[in-house]
């Protein structure tokens, strides 16, 4: 009977364990590749920060004609906007219980001239759902409201500063919260057109500064003739690849014309945050800049820098980059410090061809394939929630908490620098300066770590001041008794020596 | 001074005792060097006041300071992966290009009406070496007693030990070879081509070499290869 029930309770133990097992089993498959960078720019693999949730696909989306290089996506709430580029139409999906479905197909607003689309490349939404479309082919600007009915559209500059003889191909814009509307238009590289809300043209801003070396410079001036120099190509600024933006109203540019060797003195700045006038005020804190990939693999296929394609901005200032390179996602903090990095290229589950756009809706990451016409939605997994919510809880100033969740980082990924960072900050608020020199030490934060440094020498100094004070007594006399014992023993011998003279 | 030279004088009598108190009079003379570098190369060499045993000596300490240097020099002012760093590798990228640079100027300089032999070049740079062990090892300690924000005294005290070294060097030189200084500069200038020259040779020794030892190794083989 004893043994009986003891097999029964074996074979309980056992059937609860299954299925735990399995499912423990299931989770341990990394659908993609992840990891974060060491202070030395070696590669520290990480746990997954982002999980595939979803592929969606023109046949899991239920569309008649399939979508045909999409270019661009844009996220209002829970409403997915595509832009279907190839097919001239904009697709409005709306996400409800985590299923993606289609609301309705936007290819004509009524009232325009002419009222459908040509090459619609991106989209905007204003907060009562007015709609900006940049109809590249049209050479517009179009803004419609909710109810597709045309309201105005942003046409070609009428001003001197445009280059009239340019076809205007809007293929990029945003708005800001009163109605601006800024344009980033093939060819045109003098920086973002700019209009305001009634249409009126108003003039460039952020201008890619040009960039030329001084010999380039002696060479064509001196050097060349007339008819050489009209030949050669011009020192000219280069365009932005994508914009984006925030909250705050700053829009964040990314650029992909840059040389490798510029990229070594961040004079290449990849992605800017631009302010009104036009000024880059990213911050950049770590020891690397955000260029995205630090290891080139040489010979690979994807040797070279990233090309950022796009780029979104969370809230608290965390925005993700998209890279073309590698097919790969870039996430830095509002300080410029990397938080992760996953994807790469393929034709497997979270893995790109042609990465070309990205958008977030709350948390999550969605990434659009130019080629595969497919939107992969990322969700964060625990180690990419606690990463945020740490994140989170110090820039609202709940520090104690902020070192909570960097130590439940910590568990998950013991090479995570930002987290050693979080939590020597905090210590040193705590003033337990001993151990936040221990953290900064750790993640090679000089700066912090000397500020901790002062404070525990203070104290030590503090402390012992009785100490102090002796060894410096003692410095200054023994010396001078010294000096006294060996002047009295010269004055003795002298005296000996007369002696015996005498 | 006065002590070094009278301890000089007595090491001229012979003997072991002599020959240490010599080595002693000759290390500190090392310090006389530094504050007095034209009289102190001059007396160094011509006089024989120092000893290859003491700039044996200064080039070892030298090497052990800087490697000191890169091991323990709190974190705040220094950046070396630790990880990565191999000591002897180190050593070795010191030493080799010393050694070829005294050796590219001793074999320049003879051709040139240069005084000094290959010993003593090889003792005035040693000699040179010394600002760089006496600021450099108190600078170590120092390093673990000040914070990020006072890193000015510490960098400006370790570009002053560099400068002060290489001016030694380019006096030491000078009045080893008993050049002007403007011949001094140019040969130092020459001195760095003739290093490249050497370095090369060198290059192309082993690669010869490693092609005839790949030879005999081969036919070992197809020996070996046939016979049985």
């Amino acid at each position: 009977m004893k043994k009986l029930t003891r097999l029964l309770a074996m074979l309980l133990a056992v059937s609860l364990l299954l299925p735990l097992g399995l499912a423990l089993a299931d989770d341990g498959v990394s659908s993609t590749y992840t990891y974060n960078y060491d202070y030395w720019g070696g590669l520290r693999e990480s746990p997954d920060a982002y999980r595939v949730d979803q592929v969606l696909y023109s046949a899991t989306l239920g569309l008649e004609t399939a979508m045909r290089r999409p270019q661009s996506l844009y996220v209002k709430d829970d409403d997915l906007y595509i832009c279907d580029t190839g097919n001239n139409r904009i697709l409005q999906l709306k996400r409800e219980n985590n299923t993606f479905s289609l609301v309705r197909v936007i290819d004509e607003i009524k009232g325009a001239q002419p009222a459908t689309l040509n090459t619609p490349s991106d989209v905007s939404v204003d907060p009562e759902g007015n709609l900006y479309i940049a109809d590249t082919n049209n050479n517009r600007v179009i803004k419609a409201d909710k109810d597709l009915n045309y309201l105005q559209s942003f046409l070609k500059p009428n001003d001197s500063t445009f280059d009239q003889s340019l076809n205007y191909l809007p293929s990029k814009l945003v708005t800001d919260s009163v109605g601006r509307v800024f344009v980033l238009a093939t060819n045109v590289n003098k920086g973002l057109i700019k209009y305001e809300a009634d249409g009126t043209f108003t003039g460039f801003i952020g201008a890619n500064t040009v960039k030329y070396n001084m010999w380039d410079y002696i060479w064509k001036t001196f050097f060349t003739t007339k008819e050489q120099r009209a030949q050669q190509a011009s020192f000219v600024p280069t365009e932005y690849e994508n914009i984006y933006i925030d909250s705050e109203g700053f829009i964040y540019a990314t650029n992909i014309v840059f040389s490798e060797y510029d990229l070594l003195y961040d004079n290449a700045k990849p992605i800017r945050r631009l302010n009104a006038i036009g000024n880059d005020i990213l911050i950049k804190n770590d020891r690397y800049p955000p260029i995205g990939e630090l290891v080139w693999v040489e010979g690979s296929q994807d040797y070279g820098p990233s090309k950022f394609k796009d780029i979104t901005v969370l809230d608290n200032n965390i925005y993700i980059a998209f890279d073309r390179t590698r097919g790969r996602v870039f996430g830095y903090d509002s300080q410029g410090i990397m938080l992760w990095a996953f994807g790469t290229k393929g034709n497997s589950e979270g893995a790109f061809l042609s990465a070309v756009s990205i958008e977030h809706m709350g948390r999550d990451l969605l990434c659009l394939d130019e080629n595969e016409a497919s939107i992969t939605v990322f969700t964060p997994t625990e180690y990419g929630n606690l990463i945020y919510q740490a994140n989170d809880e110090y820039l609202r100033g709940d520090y104690d908490g902020s070192a909570e969740t960097w130590r439940q980082v910590l568990k998950l990924n013991a090479n995570y620098n930002s987290a050693f960072i979080g939590i020597g900050r905090t210590l040193m608020r705590q003033e337990q300066y001993e151990e936040a020199m221990d953290y900064f030490k750790m993640s090679h934060d000089r700066e912090n770590y000397g500020r901790a440094y002062r404070y525990y020498r203070k104290e030590l100094v503090e402390k012992n001041i009785g100490w102090v004070v002796a060894a410096l007594a003692c410095l200054l006399i023994v010396p001078l008794v010294i000096r006294k014992v060996k002047k009295t023993k010269a004055e003795v011998e002298a005296y000996e020596r007369s002696k015996i003279a005498r | 001074m006065n002590a070094a030279k009278s301890l000089g004088n007595v090491s001229a009598q012979g003997g072991s005792r002599q020959g240490w108190s010599r080595y002693k009079a000759s290390l500190r003379y090392g310090l006389y060097v530094i504050f007095h570098p034209f009289d102190g190369f001059w007396d160094l060499v011509h006089e024989g006041r120092g000893s290859l045993l003491a700039a044996h000596t200064f080039l070892f300490l030298f090497l052990l300071t800087y490697v000191l240097r890169l091991m323990i020099t709190n974190f705040q002012f220094i950046t070396a992966p630790l990880q990565y760093i191999n000591i002897y590798e180190q050593c070795g990228s010191l030493l080799l290009p010393f050694l070829i640079l005294c050796l590219s100027n001793w074999a320049l300089s003879t051709l040139f009406d240069g005084k000094g032999r290959f010993k003593d070049i090889y003792m005035a740079m040693c000699y040179a070496l010394v600002p760089y062990i006496l600021i450099q090892l108190p600078l170590i300690l120092i390093s673990h007693v000040i914070s990020f924000d006072e890193a000015a005294y510490y960098s400006v005290l370790a570009s002053v030990s560099v400068i002060w070294c290489v001016f030694l060097a380019f006096v030491g030189l000078m009045q080893v070879h008993d050049y002007s200084p403007g011949k001094t500069f140019l040969f130092l200038i020459i001195t760095v081509f003739g290093a490249l020259v050497i370095l090369f040779l060198l290059l192309v020794f082993f690669s010869l070499l490693s092609d005839a030892i790949g030879f005999f190794v081969s036919l070992y083989r197809e020996i070996a290869f046939r016979l049985y």
